[in-house]
């Protein structure tokens, strides 16, 4: 079947939710039943080598999210706002970059936002039950009810997406919009823009559609054009399409080999275990010592020693 | 004469039994201060360690109330210390006899007095507890600032925030275990607790438990009292 990149119009009827509570493979601090049914994976495909930067994305988020950026001030950079914000899930980040093999300079624009991965960091991190979930098609969505601010999902993210609002105290990221996906849409991003460098599918369609875009920027010079799927992070629901995908740094900092830090790792692994452990070893062996040896009482001949050495009583 | 380790308020009462002020009324109200906050902090900060552990969180009026307050206490906490530290690190300086005390841990377990050191008013124990207390509450309050998102977001890298939750993680895991054993042998040594309630001991758990102090107390009203085998 060929791959069409026309979104779907909205429906008109109630078509149900396709996305619910039974859906969930993961949710953190806590544990989901296995789901009865698996979904397709889906997956955003982002060709950066078709963005022409309008940020038409940023808008269509911005509305369907229905959110209000702050009107900001020019730092000198097309970037507006300068960074992700707790409104502003997408941003295109612009790169000017001189080709050291032609030349030329070369404007890189890459779309930011969350990269769905299939092990996300966020959720590791999470210590807030049923903030932060994934679905079995991969969408890894924030729920705010549960959402407690503390920030551990910004520390857990390797592509620093996550951003804590200081009005509501709460964490904010690109839900991939599960809302409209749910209801067998496509992100409002993808369905804004105008030169089809973002669309959406299946996974399995984004990756064969990917392969015969980086066949076409191969055929046009671009030998080193790949696909961005990071293994690291089990994969994820957003890929690239780079034209330089061996320098994935070049694209505004686009981690080459992004894994969960070592040291979340580490914190929301053996610490978790050990330091419990820990604190039950020192409380159980204080008891069994107790239990052991009794308690250490102060000896009537302590209290004569005492008089007699403050000569307060008979020796 | 006065001794490193008597601290303003130290008193011996004669009579029968002998009492001993141990801790003034300000060292109490600051140390149960500090307890409290102890207490608050360790409960608020495994409830978000642990997921079995966050129900306490519904202690403090939920996970966002939790989140906010938990950086607070521990400001309360950093001051009540600092207090505690000003009037405790002189007597808790290290001296010759807390490495020998140290090394007879067997005996002080089992309870043989008899053959440990006299000493001061704090043992080789209590003085452990006393510098790693300072010191992990150093580390605590430095790793808890970089983390403290909601005012200090902007000053670190998320790379430092990293570390620094890792860092508090792993210095709250020691401070509570710091605190079980400060609270066991409180526990343990009976006479003890009466000195952060009432602020006395008996002159007989000095004798037994901290001799060189309960001497210098003596000594220190002029006239010593010991029998010359003493």
């Amino acid at each position: 079947m060929a791959f069409n990149f026309e979104l779907p119009n909205p429906p008109t009827q109630n078509v149900g939710t396709k996305l619910g509570e039974g859906d969930l493979i993961r949710r953190s601090a806590s544990s989901v039943p296995a789901p009865a049914r698996q979904l397709t994976p889906v997956a955003k495909l982002i060709d950066v080598s078709k963005c022409i930067g309008c940020k038409a994305c940023q808008s269509a988020c911005l509305e369907w999210n229905d959110m209000r950026a702050e009107i900001g001030t020019n730092v000198g950079v097309y970037d507006n706002p300068p960074d992700l914000t707790p409104s502003m899930f997408t941003l295109m980040r612009f790169t000017e970059w001189v080709n050291p093999e032609t030349q030329n300079l070369e404007w890189l624009i890459r779309k930011d936002g969350c990269m769905h991965c299939a092990d996300p960091g966020c959720l590791k991190a999470c210590p807030a039950p049923g903030a932060i979930v994934q679905y079995s098609n991969g969408i890894v969505d924030f729920v705010h009810e549960n959402c407690i601010g503390c920030g551990y999902c910004v520390k857990g993210c390797p592509f620093n997406i996550p951003r804590i609002s200081q009005v509501d105290h709460k964490a904010y990221k690109c839900t991939l919009c599960s809302d409209r996906v749910a209801v067998g849409q496509g992100p409002a991003c993808a369905k804004a823009c105008p030169t089809h460098a973002i669309v959406f599918g299946t996974k399995e369609e984004m990756t064969r559609h990917a392969a015969g875009r980086i066949e076409d920027l191969k055929s046009r010079g671009y030998a080193n054009a790949g696909l961005y799927d990071p293994p690291g992070v089990g994969g994820t629901h957003v890929m690239y399409v780079l034209h330089h995908a061996d320098k994935p740094e070049i694209y505004a900092d686009l981690p080459r080999n992004p894994r969960i830090s070592p040291i979340v790792e580490l914190w929301k692994g053996v610490t978790k275990y050990a330091g419990l452990t820990a604190m039950a070893a020192f409380a159980a062996v204080g008891f069994l010592h107790h239990m052991v040896s009794g308690p250490n009482r102060v000896s009537p001949e302590d209290e004569d020693n005492a008089k007699r050495l403050t000569g307060s009583g008979p020796p | 004469m006065t001794a490193y380790d008597v601290e303003p308020g130290d008193k011996v009462h004669r009579g029968d039994p002998v009492t001993v002020d141990r801790y003034a009324t300000g060292a109490r109200i600051n140390h149960w201060v500090t307890a409290t906050c102890l207490v608050l902090l360790a409960i608020s900060g495994l409830a978000l360690f642990h997921p079995r552990l966050f129900f306490f969180t519904e202690l403090f009026g939920g996970g966002q109330n939790t989140r906010a307050v938990h950086p607070w206490i521990g400001v309360v906490l950093f001051f009540s210390f600092l207090g505690l530290f000003v009037r405790f690190w002189r007597a808790n300086l290290w001296k010759r006899e807390d490495g020998t005390w140290l090394a007879r841990l067997r005996d002080v377990l089992t309870a043989h007095e008899e053959k440990l050191p006299e000493v001061g008013k704090y043992n080789a124990g209590q003085k452990a507890v006393f510098w790693l207390m300072s010191i992990l509450i150093v580390v605590l309050i430095c790793s808890g600032l970089v983390i403290w998102d909601q005012y200090f977001a902007g000053y670190t890298t998320v790379e430092q925030k990293r570390l620094a939750v890792l860092i508090h993680a792993l210095a709250a895991i020691v401070i509570i275990c710091v605190w079980i054993v400060h609270v066991y042998a409180a526990i343990w040594v009976r006479g003890t607790i009466g000195a952060m309630t009432r602020g006395r001991v008996t002159g007989g758990w000095a004798w037994r438990h901290h001799r060189k102090w309960l001497r210098e107390l003596v000594g220190g009203e002029g006239s010593r009292r010991t029998t010359p085998a003493e």
